[in-house]
């Protein structure tokens, strides 16, 4: 009880405060605006933070990824765009509905299950909190090498069909992470003697260049869309009675959000179709799914929402960044020396417990926000895209020239910019090269401190975590590689069934059916017709 | 919907070049690595300066190997032609990028910002007082927002320099 007054305590203090406020309303204008993205919010606005206090500037950042999907949900439904790339699943049942003229129901029915997910998952942590906190410190240099590594396994395997080049770029951000001195001998590594490389590359610029400067390269080429929407009539609360009309699509929605947020790696994508496939499962009218139904959405949203406080659980207890957005927060703790793991839940818990209150208290502001504010925010939508593309530029310049006053930096960013700028034309992951940086770091350090105390292979794994953990990274592997073989399995059988035909009679005959049909149906219609012309050679 | 079901939708142009210079620059780099790394003697394996660039870059050459083979097209098509021009026209915005960081310590970062914004707003097409005044405005809520109130390191221009002893530590501070 002491650490909870001593969390509110945190949360009282005036610059806190402002930070929640800034943080939710900013979320929320971001996440309405397509093509922006919490990512690029996060980026911009890492270096800002630096001068704060951590809890002052990860509030802050939290306020924006907490709340950027909440508002990603208006322009999916009202125009059929999603705001945030999670928010795609919003566009399949939320859309539809306002094509029948219910935005404000379906927009209702968003924030409530986004509010539900969010405070449940919230809930869930802060009750979760004391198990976490006798568990993290089980976790010595080996335990959170084979977490790290699972980490890096679980992003490759999750994008699947895009599997090789996900594990090509997660080696080039573990590459990019070794650029610089090597931190024990000293001794240079791919630095090709240049000044600018020996300090190595830092990971901000990285993600400066690879979400913002890509983002606004992307939007700068693009067309100006003619956006219309819909007027808003009726109430925003009718969604609140409506979800409680779905309690356990709403609770199992919002578990698998936490569930899946707290693995690395997984996040919300998976969180989200999960629930939305067991919705459909389970729904009494699955055939709505789809077209505007409720369950579908609730599913979706709720899902979404109660992932960005899962997704702290890693951050905070082991130090281990389970997705982009919690890699570049990362980052705020190094800078003020603020080390997250396991010291972190025994030292400092009511840090931690004012985090999660702060996460809750983002919630009811965000719905209240909503509530008032969402016809003026359906605006936000109308910006055109490359004039967004010239406002990011301006915006990043900032995050990258205000962290060493460096050119380079920025030459530098400008270059990942435009490898960010390819890779989202081809469809290919981003994450993975963020991923491999950090955790590749981390990877680095803890293999080397683990080692000196092992004299066999054998004994890495003979604690009962660095086992559990060594048998889930064998297991993710044997499993993708089984379903790799299926799907190449698959694949041959398809092939072959196309490319290697028949030569029968019989066979070419029937291939060629409908052309000989055709040909005999003409001519039938032909001699049938009244219109036809008076032929003499009639059979 | 896509033609093969297994494979996930994503746009067959531009896989190719970027498959090949991908895999190609990791190549050159992992040959480099006798250069660019050192091999310290009396050291274990996994504390080697060499070992994490080695895993790192084995994995580029062989994931990135493995990915070309692997792809749906592996000719080179006009399609792939017209998305590398693509991608080489973005060298224009990258330009555009550098120049506004060049210009920024020379003649200060609200001059440069209030330059930029509605320049780079006529280049897009945009020719509608309304859209070059909410650029510049735009540029200045920046200025103000990151330099005046949040303090954020950016360096004054040179050309404050010139300005009278009172406005110079003025603008140099919160502009």
């Amino acid at each position: 009880m002491d650490l909870l007054y001593s969390g509110i305590e945190v949360l009282l203090r005036w610059d806190v405060g402002l930070a929640l406020l800034v943080g939710s309303v900013g979320g929320v204008l971001i996440g309405a605006i397509p093509g922006v993205g919490p990512a690029v919010a996060i980026a911009i606005l890492l270096p800002a933070t630096f001068s704060m206090e951590p809890i002052v500037g990860l509030t802050l950042l939290l306020g924006i990824y907490g709340s950027s999907m909440y508002g990603g949900s208006i322009p999916a439904i009202l125009i059929n765009t999603p705001g945030t790339a999670v928010n795609a699943l919003t566009t399949y049942d939320g859309y539809p509905m306002t094509a029948r003229g219910e935005p404000r129901r379906a927009l209702s029915l968003a924030y409530s299950a986004s509010f539900f997910g969010g405070v449940f998952s919230v809930i869930c942590l802060i009750l979760f909190a004391p198990i976490l906190a006798k568990i993290a410190p089980m976790f010595g240099s080996r335990e959170i090498f084979l977490a790290a590594l699972l980490g890096i396994v679980l992003v490759v395997v999750a994008h699947r069909g895009h599997t090789l080049i996900a594990a090509a770029l997660a080696c080039f951000g573990i590459f990019l992470n070794t650029i610089g001195l090597e931190p024990v001998k000293y001794s240079k590594r791919y630095t090709f003697d240049q000044a600018f490389l020996s300090g190595g590359i830092d990971l901000i610029v990285v993600v400066l260049g690879l979400f913002a400067l890509s983002q606004a390269f992307l939007l700068l080429q693009d067309q100006d869309e003619n956006i219309r929407t819909t007027r808003l009539r009726g109430g925003l609360f009718q969604g609140l009675r409506e979800l409680a009309r779905h309690p356990r699509i709403a609770g199992i929605s919002a578990s698998f959000g936490v569930v899946m947020g707290m693995i690395p790696g997984v996040g919300e994508f998976t969180a989200q179709f999960m629930s939305y496939t067991y919705a459909q499962k389970s729904s009494k009218r699955p055939e709505d799914f789809g077209r505007g139904s409720s369950e579908g959405l609730i599913a979706a949203e709720t899902a979404n929402n109660a992932v960005p406080a899962a997704a702290m659980v890693p951050l905070l207890a082991l130090g281990i960044p389970g997705e982009a957005l919690t890699a570049m927060m990362l980052s705020v703790f190094y800078v003020h020396n603020v080390v997250p793991g396991p010291g972190l839940f025994f030292y400092q818990m009511d840090f931690v417990i004012a985090l999660y209150i702060a996460l809750l208290v983002l919630n009811v502001l965000v719905l209240v926000f909503l509530l008032s504010a969402t016809p003026a925010l359906v605006q936000v939508v109308k910006i055109p895209n490359r004039f967004l593309g010239v406002c990011i530029l301006i915006l990043s310049f900032v995050g990258v020239y205000s962290l060493r006053n460096s050119a380079t930096d920025c030459a530098i960013a400008a270059g990942f910019g435009i490898l960010g700028f390819m890779l989202k034309r081809l469809e290919l992951p981003i994450v993975p090269i963020i991923l491999g940086m950090v955790l590749g770091g981390i990877m680095e350090v803890k293999l080397r401190s683990a080692m000196t105390r092992v004299d066999t292979p054998l004994d890495f794994i003979n604690r009962p975590i660095a086992f559990i953990l060594f048998v889930i990274i064998v297991l993710v592997l044997a499993l993708h590689i089984r379903r790799a073989w299926l799907d190449s399995k698959l694949k041959k059988d398809r092939k072959w069934q196309t490319k290697t035909s028949s030569t029968r009679f019989g066979t070419q005959m029937y291939r060629r059916r409908s052309s000989l049909s055709a040909a005999r149906g003409r001519k039938v219609r032909a001699t049938r017709s009244p219109y036809a012309p008076r032929s003499t050679d009639r059979s | 919907m896509s033609d093969d079901p297994i494979r996930p939708r994503m746009p067959r142009r531009g896989q190719l070049p970027f498959a090949l210079i991908f895999t190609g620059l990791s190549l050159i780099l992992l040959l480099q690595i006798g250069r660019q790394t050192t091999w310290a003697e009396g050291t274990e394996l996994f504390a080697q300066p060499r070992f994490w660039p080695a895993v790192a870059l084995i994995g580029m050459v062989g994931f990135g190997a493995l990915h070309i083979w692997h792809l749906p097209r592996r000719r080179w098509h006009r399609e792939d032609t017209f998305e590398a021009i693509k991608w080489l026209r973005v060298l224009e915005y990258l330009g555009w990028f550098l120049v506004y960081v060049w210009i920024v310590p020379v003649i200060g970062y609200l001059p440069a910002s209030i330059l930029f914004a509605p320049a780079l707003t006529w280049r897009l097409g945009y020719r509608s007082k309304a859209m070059l005044g909410l650029s510049a405005g735009f540029a200045v809520a920046v200025v103000v927002l990151f330099k005046s109130v949040l303090q954020v390191r950016i360096p004054g221009g040179a050309v404050y320099e010139y300005l009278p002893d009172a406005l110079r530590s003025f603008f140099i501070l919160n502009f």
